[in-house]
């Protein structure tokens, strides 16, 4: 399958560019005719990928954040979400719903939410080296 | 992101505006907090009326309210979700352990 756009961006891993990151991908895939709750969907999934390389990745000192955003012919979307920070040595642990390393107000529900609201999750990560999240959702639009 | 905070007999209302994030429910968190130590209110309502957007970190803000809230015995109702706000806290299963609503549809 042929990928007919692509966006790549680098950002530091500030918690102020949590917000940033959500409209940057939100704006590039408008192209894709999204219906709202698909493009609510996305958003929210990736404020939790980023918001974990920030909060987890790079533990709030400062790293970067690598996003890819491709477009597929078909309308699929891959958005993959890379840090260079600590990596996660229990992938399923991590993974598992209320699952938390981050204490009392962080719910430990980052990877069921991008879970239930994209289509695949693909999580890869090595200790010391960084994670890279992959997701992938196909836009229906209207059609849906 | 911000909270107006409105005082009533044994209530306090937040009115939530803009977007829940990680970065801004660190920065509201502290004033809710501050409202209910003071008060011990016997209802805390927040309405997320204005709210634009909300991930995972909003689930952090109902719940460690509601802890709180249960430290001074009192309850919590969370009020006029956006359909995506509220999918998020259905699929944290907040909707069993309070009231929580979404926005009427006019």
């Amino acid at each position: 399958m042929d990928i007919i756009n692509e966006l790549k961006l680098t950002m530091d891993s500030r918690s102020i560019n949590e917000g940033f990151s959500r409209v940057a991908v939100s704006s590039f895939i408008a192209c894709t005719d999204p219906n709202i709750e698909e493009l609510t969907d996305i958003k929210t999934a990736v404020s939790e990928a980023v918001t974990n390389a920030i909060v987890h990745g790079y533990k709030e000192k400062c790293g970067k954040i690598y996003i890819t955003v491709s477009i597929f012919e078909n309308n699929i979307i891959r958005i993959k979400i890379r840090d260079k920070g600590v990596g996660i040595a229990d992938i399923e642990k991590a993974m598992e719903p209320l699952y938390t390393t981050a204490g009392e107000e962080r719910a430990g529900l980052g990877f069921a939410v991008m879970e239930s609201f994209m289509d695949k999750v693909r999580v890869a990560s090595k200790p010391d080296t960084g994670t890279t999240v992959t997701m992938e959702k196909r836009i229906w639009g209207k059609r849906l | 992101m911000s909270a107006k905070i409105e005082y009533k007999p044994k209530e306090i209302r937040v009115y939530l505006s803009g977007e829940i994030d990680h970065h801004s429910a660190s920065l509201i968190r502290a004033s809710i907090d501050d409202a209910i130590i003071h008060k011990h209110p016997a209802l805390l309502v927040l309405d997320f009326s204005a709210v634009t957007f909300m991930d995972s970190s909003g689930i952090g803000l109902v719940m460690g309210r509601y802890k709180l809230m249960k430290t001074v015995q009192g309850r919590i109702r969370v009020e006029n979700l956006s359909p995506g706000a509220y999918k998020v806290m259905v699929l944290a299963g907040l909707e069993k352990l309070g009231e929580i609503k979404q926005k009427e549809v006019v």
